[in-house]
């Protein structure tokens, strides 16, 4: 790991106001990712903003029923918060099913929401990768793809984004707080991160002067019954081939609301906003959610390993819809 | 190190002072900003009784507590760490009386070549406090409740983040099981 | 020879580990952790390309960075002499991983060849610095591809001490005659050992540069101290190798691997001790796993179920390098009894990391393949999988033509049906389910055979009444200097707690490579020997000493206990080692003594067995499986410590469960790199996918060995695969054939 420069922000102004000042610099949070890519030669700034000391680790609840999740509020405080628990399991249950009970307690929320993708060739120095090195090209395209993207993806990059965290802010219609030189401003969850397009290389819409502050989750009474799905090669401790993060309302036998996000097939957290189409107002049974997952997969492209993973989110779709389905607002 | 210019005195580059608490003791040191608590323990302390596996967060050999929280020493660099309480394996027993755990990792062989075991140890003793606040976990059936069953899926979830390659995870759980139960119980 | 009487002492208890405490409050020392003044660090600089040249090695920015002392490469690197590598055919068994001489070629053989080692004062200067070698190649063309390979494969001499090529009747003629057959290709993917324990090495030279010290994470102590010594031409025993607690192998520490020497070399040259730990990248790299194989299994069976032919071959991957065959026929040459057997292994070499022995090396893909087939012939004839092993249970070693020392196979499958409830598995595939998962049951014999190598030990009788065994043996969880104490303990009569057992240090007595699930037996019979003379040396004193109430005896007139000597006639004639050695005034007794496996090994087929049951749950809607239970019997003879050896089984059923569902190194055929380096994207089990798994043993002893016992450190992982993917078929239909079983085999 090349070294740095090292400065311990008291307030996110300050934070702001070092980063704008300094070459090649970023903020540091658990380091559960920066550090990772650092050692591994990925990210080399040459000053590092410590940001753990700002006073944002606190979870409220807002007038109207939302919830404000303060950005360096540790994963695991999160998950164990009784609010979430009880008002969007899904989300407990999407930071629980990630990375590991250490991790969880070094990982912020703000850092979850700016991790890399865990592509091989990206971690590879040696090879080529357009998010790494603009241009070099993507050895993934015709390499072990197997965990690669099925949907939203380019010719310069097929890698996914990590996070479970993010699929069910996704789902849950979160909103991110930011801080900039001057400037505050929202980005809802879903504009948050990118498709890779042709500038694989920037991950997010946040921009380089820009401190998340926190994550707000809008009321959202439904999502008491939601769940989280994560497709894995291991029982724990392994990052998704797909997951699914998803809300339901079942009234009288129709789907009055319905969120529904996936992992691990895209560069972003993605947003199934082509199934929730077809849910919407629909009976909810069976084959209804059979259409809405071949609907949202109709866009879906496999490579040479990943083919496997449209169908695999179509069931996991259905076999999570069933599941809310037959609980009902039981939970 | 870096080249660039420091860019101002809130920066320490190259070398900085570093106060840490490690099992009650205080350690002054002189480290570059890049040293991770793990090396910083290793190299720098001499305590080596906490592990590199991976150095890639991805195997738990490192874990130590930071204010009784487990954490991947590993991913954490030391200068974050000051002014926290840091607990590593030589500082679980209390002087020549082994924690309950680590009597229950030898009774029921809960390792085989050691190396793993600190890590286990250490994150055991923080996974039964996680347990007690009633924190949930991934196989947690009733998220909202927290009154949680210490069963063995609880404890092999929760244990999860530390690989053991030789494979003395059904020794583990028993070790766990042997210390903890009766607390668990009540 | 005649069965020794277990007398009842200290073996077959469950003592715990000696090394208990030590592991469990951090004390116990690893190899990078010896406390040696003024180290320097050590990080190495990988090839990026598979095979070439060297053109150009621009090293100024890494030398100018702050803390470097020393970048060694071709250009500068002392010269290191070629040394024999592991397994070759030289009359000693050598400790090299292979042929290449690291740094003092500029030729590169495979993609991640260490090219260059930075030193620097600190470890993240050496890290970073390494970073900024920039190397320029001259490539060439590299053979990456084991199928594009496959014209030019060459049959071995041997693979380890058996024919490469063995053919009794004519297996293919019966195939194509027979009324029932299966006729199969199963691969396995490369496996990594990925020991937690990153390899490390640390040398310390002394000022005249005559002797050296070196802590090594290693599996053969005096192998390293050899190698080393002919590579830097010292003398022998002026090379010491310290090895006490090893933080796993699984063959994966067992040969040297290009860092030892380089350290060695580093060291020299910087003229300090210097300190070099693999990264987990760099064990990926730079230290060879097991080789990926593609193997056919045709079985033709007759009306009743008798194998008339048993066609095991197929093809593993090596490089010029190195010498090992990964075994995966011997299964099938102890197994089974057929009418006409045709075994064949062929290698293609290619540019690669060499590959080396990983936990039961060729046992553990080779039951995969052969035991699957079993399975399937079982399925296809209708007959249940264990009365159609039993009904091919040879009564002597099928290509041998000799008896078993012991065999107790049908038993144990029998105790292990009861146990396990096997006739509650319904036969029909995907007829068991709880809710959406598919339940599926298995079965699968272990196997692995018993190994005694030459080893030698030597012991001490102190006049306290405590004794010491030393031997270079190794201790890397396996239980062994638990054992060992054990063994010791029974053969002088004194208390487990009277005795300790060292090791580790190529200062003591000779052993072999911690490998072969030796070690038990090979020291065992070595520390006996040893103690035998410690005692006729005791016995010696007093035999003629007008004092001892033992004048006057033979030595096979007494016999040692509670600490001391006694008439076998008269329990009440004798006294303590402590009386005696007063007397003499002798602080201690010495003895030394060495072992060989005795001329019955040639007599004998000798092998362990198990039984293997396990139930999976399969989640029908998204493939994913999970090892719900699993159930060992095992057949290894005398068990000295049921504790320590329920944990090796375990721990191979552990490594099976991740052979059979998760693990596999990619290697990306276009570069010949292995892509997932790291221990978050290389699958090892984690605890919750180990289920509670059960051991039972049937401690039935073997009379041709030391102590009736085997080892039983390889055995575990045997079998376990097939065991996995049997249950797969028996839960889903669908039977996989290529490992490891991960889920999109299964939608």
């Amino acid at each position: 790991m090349k070294n740095f420069a090292y400065a311990r922000a008291q307030d996110a102004d300050t934070a702001v106001q070092l980063i704008t000042q300094n070459q090649n610099a970023k903020f540091l949070s658990g380091g559960t990712n920066l550090v990772d890519l650092m050692r591994e030669n990925i990210e080399q700034p040459d000053h590092l903003i410590d940001v753990t000391g700002l006073p944002l680790a606190q979870v409220e609840e807002l007038p109207g029923g939302g919830v404000s999740i303060g950005a360096l509020v540790r994963n695991s405080h999160l998950a164990a918060n009784q609010i979430i628990r009880e008002r969007y399991p899904v989300l407990s249950q999407a930071i629980l099913m990630g990375a590991s009970a250490q991790i969880r307690n070094m990982a912020t929320t703000g850092g979850n929401l700016m991790q890399r993708t865990r592509c091989y060739y990206f971690y590879d120095t040696d090879a080529r990768c357009n998010k790494r090195e603009p241009g070099t090209g993507c050895d993934a395209l015709e390499g072990f793809n197997r965990i690669h993207a099925i949907l939203g993806a380019s010719d310069d990059c097929i890698a996914t984004h990590p996070s479970d965290m993010c699929v069910a802010l996704a789902a849950l219609d979160a909103t991110v707080h930011v801080t900039g030189t001057g400037v505050e401003r929202t980005i809802p969850i879903v504009e948050f991160h990118r498709l890779p397009e042709d500038t694989p290389q920037i991950d997010t819409n946040l921009q380089p002067d820009e401190l998340i502050t926190s994550v707000e989750l809008p009321a959202l009474p439904f999502a008491r019954n939601s769940m989280y799905r994560k497709v894995r090669d291991r029982a724990s401790y392994a990052f998704a081939l797909v997951s699914v993060a998803a809300a339901l309302e079942v009234e009288d036998g129709t789907i009055k609301n319905v969120r529904l996000a996936l992992g691990g097939v895209a560069h972003k957290p993605w947003r199934a906003t082509e199934a929730e189409k077809v849910l919407t107002g629909a009976k909810a049974d069976e084959e209804i959610f059979k259409r809405a997952a071949a609907e949202e997969l109709k866009a879906a492209r496999g490579y040479k390993h990943n083919s496997f993973k449209i169908e695999l989110a179509e069931r996991t779709i259905v076999s999570v819809l069933k599941t809310l389905a037959s609980e009902g607002g039981a939970r | 190190m870096s080249e660039t210019n420091s860019g101002g005195r809130e920066f320490a580059d190259r070398t900085v002072p570093v106060i840490l608490q490690i099992n009650g003791i205080k350690h002054e040191l002189q480290l570059e900003p890049r040293v991770s608590l793990l090396d910083a323990l290793r190299e720098y302390v001499g305590l080596t009784g906490t592990k590199k596996g991976c150095n890639q967060g991805a195997c738990g050999a490192c874990t130590v507590l930071v204010d009784n929280e487990r954490i991947n020493s590993c991913f954490a660099l030391a200068v974050q760490y000051q002014d926290r309480e840091i607990t590593t394996i030589e500082g679980v027993a209390h002087s020549d009386q082994l924690h309950a755990l680590q009597a229950a990792f030898i009774e029921c062989d809960g390792f085989q070549c050691g190396y793993c075991t600190p890590g286990q140890i250490c994150s055991a003793i923080a996974m039964f406090e996680e347990f007690k606040q009633g924190a949930p976990s991934a196989v947690t059936e009733h998220l909202a409740e927290t009154e949680i069953e210490f069963s063995e899926a609880e404890i092999k979830e929760r244990m999860s983040g530390n690989l053991c390659r030789c494979g003395a995870y059904v020794g583990i759980v028993e070790a766990i099981r042997e210390a903890f139960d009766k607390e668990a119980a009540r | 020879m005649s069965a020794r009487i277990v007398k009842p002492g200290a073996i077959g208890q469950p003592f715990s580990r000696v090394d208990g405490r030590l592991k469990v409050t951090g004390k116990a020392t690893f190899a990078a952790e010896y406390k040696v003044e003024n180290v320097a660090h050590g990080a190495l600089v990988f090839s990026q390309i598979a095979r070439g040249k060297i053109k150009n090695i621009e090293t100024s920015a890494a030398r100018n960075a702050p803390g470097v002392i020393l970048v060694l490469t071709h250009e500068n690197a002392p010269e290191m002499k070629k040394t024999p590598v592991f397994g070759s055919d030289s009359e000693e068994m050598g400790a090299a991983s292979s042929s290449i001489l690291y740094l003092n070629t500029d030729e590169v053989y495979f993609n991640g060849q260490p090219v260059a080692v930075v030193v620097a004062e600190t470890l993240e200067q050496a890290e970073h610095a390494a970073t900024l070698v920039a190397v320029e190649y001259e490539e060439k063309q590299a053979k990456l591809i084991l199928q594009a390979e496959k014209p030019d494969a060459v049959l071995p001499e041997h693979i380890p001490g058996e024919p490469s090529d063995l053919k009794q009747g004519d297996a293919e003629g019966a195939l194509a005659e027979a009324l029932y057959k299966v006729d199969n290709i199963y691969t396995t993917p490369p496996f990594n050992h990925n020991a937690i324990e990153l390899h490390a090495t640390l040398a310390e030279w002394s000022e005249d540069e005559k002797s050296l010290t070196v802590y090594d994470s290693t599996q053969y102590v005096i192998g390293v101290q050899e190698m080393l010594a002919k590579k830097f031409s010292l003398r022998k025993e002026n090379v010491r190798v310290i090895g006490s607690f090893v933080g796993g192998g699984f063959g994966g520490k067992g040969n040297a691997w290009a860092h030892v020497s380089l350290t060695v070399a580093a060291a020299k040259v910087v003229k300090r001790p210097v300190k070099l730990v693999l990264s987990r990248e760099g064990v990926h790299l730079s230290v060879g796993g097991r080789t990926p194989t593609e193997q056919r299994v045709a079985l033709a069976a007759n009306d009743v179920g008798k194998l008339t032919a048993l066609i095991h071959t197929g093809f593993t991957q090596t490089t010029e390098h190195n010498n090992f065959a990964e075994q995966f026929t011997f299964p099938a040459r102890h197994l089974y009894k057929s009418e006409n057997i045709w075994l064949r292994q062929e290698m293609v070499h290619l540019d690669i990391v060499p590959n080396t022995f990983m936990r039961a090396p060729g046992e553990s893909p080779g039951t995969f393949a052969l035991e699957s087939a079993i399975d399937e012939l079982a399925h296809e004839m209708g007959i249940d999988p264990i009365e159609l092993r039993a009904r091919n249970e040879p009564d002597r070693d099928p290509v041998k033509d000799l008896p078993f020392s012991m065999r107790n196979i049908k038993e144990a499958y029998r105790v292990g049906a009861e146990m396990f409830g096997w006739s509650k598995r319904h036969a029909a595939p995907r007829t068991m389910r709880d809710g959406r998962f598919l339940i599926g049951c298995g079965v699968a014999t272990a196997f692995y055979p018993a190994y005694q190598f030459p080893a030698a030990a030597r012991v001490e009788i102190h006049a306290d009444g405590t004794a010491i065994a030393q031997s270079a043996m190794h201790e890397m969880g396996m239980g062994s200097a638990t054992a060992q104490a054990q063994n010791l303990a029974d053969e002088l009569g004194l208390s487990f707690e009277q005795v300790r057992f060292e090791y580790g240090d190529s200062n003591f007595p000779y052993a072999p490579v911690a490998g072969g699930s030796n070690s038990t037996i090979s020291v065992g019979a070595a520390v006996k020997a040893a103690c035998d003379d410690a005692k006729k040396k005791i016995h010696g004193l007093v035999g003629e000493d007008d004092a001892s109430p033992l004048k006057g005896t033979r030595f096979d007139e007494v016999e040692f206990r509670e600490g001391g000597i006694y008439r076998r006639d008269d329990a009440t004639k004798g006294e303590t080692f402590h009386a005696i050695l007063r007397r003499f005034e002798e602080d201690k007794i010495e003895g030394e003594g060495e072992a060989a496996p005795g001329a019955e090994s040639e007599k004998y087929s000798m092998g362990s067995y198990g039984a293997l049951f396990c139930e999976v749950r399969v989640d029908e809607e998204t493939g994913e499986v999970r090892v719900s239970r699993f159930l060992g019997v095992y057949d290894c003879g005398k068990i000295i410590n049921p504790k320590t050896a329920s944990s090796q089984w375990r721990g191979g059923i552990t490594m099976g469960i991740g052979m059979a569902l998760t693990e596999e190194a990619l290697f990306d055929v276009r570069k010949g790199r292995i892509v997932n380096p790291s221990l978050a994207e290389y699958h090892l089990p984690v605890n919750l996918d180990v289920p509670n798994i059960e051991i039972h043993f049937l401690d039935i002893p073997d009379p041709l060995t030391p102590m009736g016992a085997h080892g039983v450190g390889e055995i575990g992982i045997t079998g376990v695969a097939a065991a996995v993917a049997n249950a797969v078929f028996n839960a889903t239909g669908k039977r996989i054939r290529d490992l490891p079983i991960t889920l999109d085999k299964l939608l």
